[in-house]
This record gives structure tokens, sequence and C-alpha cells, in this order.
């Protein structure tokens, strides 16, 4: 099996699955029914994301390996996620919070994944970038609509930020597995795009009046499996039919 | 939040060629986040190729209560309708 491929794919898919499943928790309980059908919207958009790339980690897993299994029976040293994507909702302004500064990654990431020489990553970048672009627009807007609107939403969205900046910088951080995709081609070196994307995060913060925040420190350990006190809590819930009912299909 | 949103009437086209026809309303802050609702809650089975918004108070609407003298008149008069004419089978998709 090719060990690296295999957890260069889930370090990128799992990403998609956890934040899925973050706002997969807003369905029915969004602040308004547009915006929680936008939010699950974007859920099941990267959901379709993830089954591409499971579908393409079992096949190189081999042994029957499944989607399934890889989404719903690892244990949580074994998610690959970066600690930005797993933080809970909180409020809306910690969801689209986490969105944005997710999505400016997401776009850019998706946008350099094209050009890989594996074919299939290619190919699953190409068509979910459509997708991405649209959830950048969306949570930029909101970004937008919060610093620049009351007073409330501006304290609120200026909090969220402030907490969440300090998980930012894991975005950058590469694996072995990372390194080794990235001298064969097939990785995204995703340093060279760090400053892109602070460029990009300010400038729309700026716009919205709100403040950068600074962080002196940066936590990381996602993509190497130590994860925040809040994982375990989403994978119970991510994790509760397969485990109940071992091998139920719809 | 949602109770200081005005109320916007969503026009859909279903594909390109033919007429944008009303899909529903929703509450949204101004028009582009209106165009971004709309996209959301009625396109996301491919509904459609494009989307008008129009703020719901802006648009003037008969009175039910006018019915009588607005369309009844309209009821009795079957010769307004072309069903009088023999077609020539030449003619079709009438």
């Amino acid at each position: 099996m090719k060990e690296n491929l295999y957890k260069y794919i889930l370090g990128i898919a799992d990403n998609s699955l956890v934040l899925g499943q973050r706002l997969g928790e807003l369905c029915g309980h969004g602040p308004s029914l547009e915006t929680d059908i936008a939010c699950t919207n974007i859920s099941l958009d990267l959901f379709g994301q993830v089954r591409s790339y499971y579908q393409y980690a079992a096949k190189i897993k081999g042994n029957n390996a499944t989607e399934d299994q890889i989404a719903f029976l690892r244990k949580e040293r074994e998610y690959l996620n970066v600690l930005l994507v797993e933080q809970p909702n909180t409020d809306f302004a910690y969801t689209i919070g986490r969105q944005f500064l997710f999505d400016i990654y997401h776009f850019l990431f998706l946008t350099e994944l094209q050009k890989s020489h594996d074919l299939n990553l290619a190919a699953i970048a190409k068509k979910s970038l459509k997708e991405v672009s649209y959830h950048r627009r969306f949570s930029s807007d909101w970004i937008k609509r919060l610093g620049d609107g009351t007073e409330e939403s501006k304290r609120r969205i200026q909090e969220a930020l402030d907490s969440l900046w300090t998980y930012t910088d894991e975005l950058f951080h590469q694996t072995e597995a990372d390194k080794i995709m990235v001298s064969k081609n097939i990785g995204v070196d995703t340093p060279t795009l760090k400053e892109t994307y602070y460029t990009e995060v300010q400038t729309i913060l700026s716009e919205s009046t709100l403040e950068i925040p600074e962080s002196k420190w940066f936590q990381k350990g996602g993509k190497d499996g130590i994860h925040t006190e809040h994982m375990g809590y989403l994978l119970s819930d991510l994790q509760y039919m397969q485990r109940t009912y071992p091998n139920m299909e719809w | 939040m949602k109770k200081n949103w005005p109320l916007w009437e969503v026009f859909v086209r279903s594909k390109n060629g033919l007429e944008h026809r009303h899909f529903g309303s929703l509450h949204a802050a101004d028009a582009d986040m209106a165009l971004e609702n709309a996209r959301d809650v009625y396109t996301r089975r491919n509904e459609g190729v494009s989307i008008w918004v129009v703020e719901s108070k802006n648009i003037t609407a008969s009175n039910p209560e006018n019915n009588g003298e607005l369309f009844e008149p309209a009821q009795d008069k079957i010769y307004r309708h072309p069903t009088f004419y023999d077609l020539p089978d030449e003619v079709k998709h009438m």
C-alpha cells in the first residue's frame, strides 16, 4: 500500500469530513431558515468531496476497505484534520469565522491541487473548486455583514476570530507524508500559500472594519492525530450509527 | 435577527428560453443576501439558470375583495376564446 499517499488523502479529506459534520449539526438549528439551509448545503458539498477522496483512499488501502470504514471506524488519533475545523459552533460568529478562515485556505489549496501529478486528486480538486468558490463567497460576505453590522455582531465576530486565529498556522504545517508527496509533485507545498492566505484574510477583515487578530503562538497537532478536547464528542456523534449497528447500510 | 429582515419574492428561470416563474419567498437583509439565500433555498436541486429577487413590498397586488368586478365579467364571454375556428390540418402545436 502507498502509505504516504493514503495519509495525504486523509489529511485533505478529514478536514472536509469534520467541518461538514460541524455544519451538519446546524441542521434545524440555524439562526434563520435561510442560513440553516445555506450551512447544510455547504455541509453536503463537503461530504460529497469527502466521498470522492475516501473512495480513492479505500482503493489504495485494498483489503476490501470501504469509504464508510474510513469515515466511521477510525480512532481519534487516526483522524488527520486540522484543529480549526473541529472547533465547536459556539454561536453564528464562530461558525462563520471558522468557515471563513478555512474557505480562504481551501480555495488556495484546491487551486494548486489541480496541478497534482496524481490525476485522481487533480480531478477531485477541479470538481470541488466551484463549490468552494461559493463557500468562500458566502463566508466572506457574512464576515463583512457581521463586522460592519451592529455593535454586537462586530464584538462577537471579532471575539470568534481572535480565538480561532491560533489555529490558522496549522493549515500550513507539513507532516512527513506531506513533504514526501510534495517531492513527488503530488502534494501542494502549503507553506508557499501562507503569505497569500494572510493577505487575503487581512484584506477582507479590513474591509469589514475588523482588527487583524494577533497570536504569540499557534496551536497545532491535528494533522498528526493529536486533537483538541472537542474531537471525541464530535466523533461519538459521527460514529454512533456504525458503532451501534456495525455494517449497517441505508 | 430574522424578524428585522424584510421579505423578498423569488423568481427563477428554470432553463434558457423559458420565462422566470415565481418560486416562493424568503427573508434577507438586502438584495445581495436575498440572491444568495434564493440560490441556497430554491436552486439547490438544479432548478434554475437565473434568479430574480424583488422585495415583496414593491409588488402591487389586486385585492381579492374586488375579484367580482375584476374577473367575473370574463367568465361568460366564451367568444373571447379562439375556439370557434376550424384549424387546417397543416397547423400543428396549437
